[in-house]
């Protein structure tokens, strides 16, 4: 299978999740009528694809970035500051991909220079710090970025629901339709880019830096170099994927793109999902995002039952924001006991 | 002297390892460099006495965590939550005992701080003990569960400190008697500044009497240059391991609740906020080194202050520049004690 790069689910159990999950998100529009559904299956398709890039630094690379969000609210940034600066045009809207992109990647670059050379805790450091600071950044120079009210913009007409192309399955296809399916592709496309990479030779060979920096460096590989470009890959795509959620949002602020929360989310999503396979970004996302919609409702009832029944703290614990408590847990776990995550276990069990 | 010289006589004194003082210099010449851009002496005065208050409090969060990099080659990433948690047990003493702590008088005032002190610290201590020998004991010598294990149990703590105190922030005001401030000359000078300093210095130098004069302080900086050697001459090493695990989380419970008083308020992201700044104190201060973590803490708690008054919008900036420039000049800190 070409576009799979040779490395198909390699799972029954596996293989049938994705396709149902692939399906239900080609077919979001039809299926799921109702614009929360749709938000929903949007936000999945770009979880994805930042969640994989994420898996090609820490799955595959083994290196543990902080700062993905950052280039995420790059790409984030650069949408939103070109249409807000330059109106609704198709022309600010590739401008603003032509300079986020390569300005991640560049940053990627510096801060994997700098930093990859030590050891993977040093960069896990300095990317936290450095993240830090773009958020600050990005929230303090009001002038460019709006601040911590963010940017909303404007979208080309082609692009916004008040473009009706007419009717199909009793589904009306507007404009909204059209973008979200330009999401589909788009994150499709970026994530088998992603399968690409890591099943090419240079992906072995971070394979092989995972395992033993020493002995890659020892059969000849420039461990900094082949580490520094898998940072910048990650930085472009996830980049990528920030313009596609800004495009979505029509709006960039700290909250949606840059926020700590997110990053987090990210790590629970690749270590949930199975690090160092790229088909636990789509489990995983598919998981956390669905989760982070409708396992609040869900806490919420557990919540107010237990409040109902007079027990103690019980209501606190089940609190619906107190739903990353779980998946923290969750996490912990999943790192002690099934290491390659949800993937990982369906791999094993065959 | 070379190395055959000195085994070919036993008796010989070995060499004197160089002393390195130039760092030392460092919190000093930006005290010095900063004065011309501070419009007057007084400011400055203030600016500096905060600066190095800040610092003192910084480095005794820091201090635990880079010794526990230094021993275990552990990088905490829930060092944060203990700071939190520390915070938050001196909100359950003194929030009772806000009656002692508005009277004014200095001893009833200590009879609620001091007890609220020995609560976090304590608590941290033990929560140290059974995060080191249940979360993290499993993960040695594996850096990357270590720092997705931390890094999930300080959500964990995070959320479960929102869950028991409320999400809400807790006001948590200064003692009656440490509010306030009095002047040096022209300048002002807060008294809970004093105190910190004071209780960061008496940190700083029971640290190094224990690390320099006594055997278990020989133990851990024998420890920190090679684990191995210490436990193949029949020490336990991993006595060391709980005990300075344990010492570091109550230092950073006691960080915690200098920071709370300070800044008269706790909530459960500071733990997340702080480590940040301690991070970028422990890799300036070169991983594994206290002295090290101590100029760096001044360092980056002067830079605060003065690009905080100079250009309040980008102090964080200013210390990433910092440690990028340190990095420059030094790639492993200013006192890189490890050979990892």
């Amino acid at each position: 299978m070409m576009p799979l790069s040779g490395d198909p689910p390699r799972s029954k159990i596996l293989t049938v999740a994705v396709l149902v999950i692939v399906t239900a998100l080609a077919l979001a529009p039809f299926l799921f009528p109702g614009s929360k559904p749709l938000n929903v299956a949007a936000k999945i398709c770009i979880f994805i694809a930042l969640a994989a890039s994420y898996d090609l630094l820490l799955g595959y690379t083994g290196v543990v970035s902080f700062a993905h969000t950052m280039f995420y609210g790059i790409g984030s940034y650069g949408i939103a500051i070109a249409l807000h600066g330059m109106g609704a045009s198709w022309g600010a809207l590739a401008l603003g991909l032509v300079i986020a992109l390569p300005l991640a990647a560049l940053l990627a670059l510096i801060i994997g220079l700098f930093s990859l050379r030590v050891q993977t805790i040093f960069f896990a450091m300095i990317t936290l710090a450095v993240a830090s600071a773009f958020l600050v950044l990005a929230s303090q120079l009001s002038w460019l970025t709006g601040g911590e009210d963010g940017r909303s913009f404007n979208l080309p007409d082609l692009l916004l629901s008040r473009t009706v192309f007419g009717n199909l399955f009793g589904t009306r296809i507007t404009g909204n339709t059209l973008l979200y399916y330009v999401i589909f592709v788009g994150c499709a496309l970026l994530f088998l880019l992603l399968l690409r990479v890591v099943n090419s030779p240079f992906g072995r060979v971070l394979q092989a830096i995972r395992e033993n920096p020493f002995r890659a460096e020892a059969l000849g590989y420039r461990t900094v170099i082949h580490r520094t470009l898998a940072n910048c890959i990650a930085a472009a795509v996830a980049a990528s994927a920030g313009a596609l959620n800004a495009t979505w949002l029509r709006y960039t602020g700290p909250d949606t793109s840059l926020s700590f929360a997110i990053m987090l989310d990210i790590l629970l999503i690749v270590v949930i999902g199975g690090m160092g396979t790229m088909w636990g970004a789509i489990i995983g996302a598919t998981l956390f995002i669905l989760a982070q919609n409708y396992l609040q409702a869900l806490m919420g009832v557990v919540s107010t039952s237990a409040s109902d029944a007079g027990l103690p703290i019980l209501p606190q614990l089940f609190h619906p924001d107190r739903w990353l408590l779980w998946l923290g847990i969750l996490f912990i776990a999943s790192v002690y006991f099934f290491p390659t995550g949800i993937v990982g276990k369906l791999r094993g069990a065959k | 002297m070379s190395a055959t010289d000195n085994a070919a006589s036993p008796g010989a004194a070995l060499p004197k390892v160089r002393a390195d003082y130039l760092p030392l210099l460092l919190p000093l010449l930006l005290a010095v460099a900063a004065y011309p851009f501070i419009p007057s002496t007084s400011t400055w005065v203030t600016l500096t006495i905060a600066g190095l208050a800040m610092g003192m409090m910084i480095f005794v969060m820091a201090s635990g965590l880079t010794l526990i990099f230094g021993l275990m080659d552990v990088l905490n990433f829930g060092h944060g939550a203990f700071i939190a948690i520390g915070a938050y047990m001196a909100v359950l003493v003194l929030v009772p005992l806000s009656g002692w702590m508005q009277a004014d008088s200095l001893w009833l005032n200590l009879a609620a701080i001091v007890p609220a002190v020995l609560l976090a610290v304590g608590v941290t201590g033990a929560l140290g003990l059974a995060f080191e020998r249940i979360v993290i004991a499993p993960v040695y010598g594996q850096h990357l569960k270590q720092i997705l294990i931390t890094m999930g149990g300080m959500i964990v703590a995070e959320e479960l400190l929102k869950a028991f105190f409320g999400p809400q922030q807790i006001s948590l005001p200064l003692p009656a008697s440490w509010r306030g401030s009095f002047l040096i000359g022209e300048a002002a000078v807060e008294k809970y500044r004093v105190v910190a300093t004071l209780v960061g210095l008496a940190v700083y130098v029971t640290m190094l009497l224990i690390l320099n004069r006594t055997k278990i302080g020989l133990l851990i900086r024998a420890g920190v240059e090679n684990t191995e050697m210490v436990e193949a001459l029949g020490y336990r090493i991993t006595r060391l391991f709980v005990g300075v695990f344990m010492v570091g989380s109550a230092l950073a419970g006691l960080g915690g609740v200098m920071w709370g008083l300070y800044r008269e308020q706790v909530n459960a992201a500071m733990g997340g906020e702080l480590i940040v700044l301690v991070f970028i104190v422990v890799i300036i201060g070169g991983l594994g080194s206290v002295t090290g973590c101590f100029i760096g803490a001044l360092l980056v708690a002067l830079l605060t202050n003065y690009a905080g008054f100079l250009v309040p919008k980008v102090s964080l900036i200013a210390d990433i520049m910092l440690m990028v420039a340190i990095l420059l000049w030094r790639p492993r800190g200013l006192y890189p004690v490890t050979s990892r």
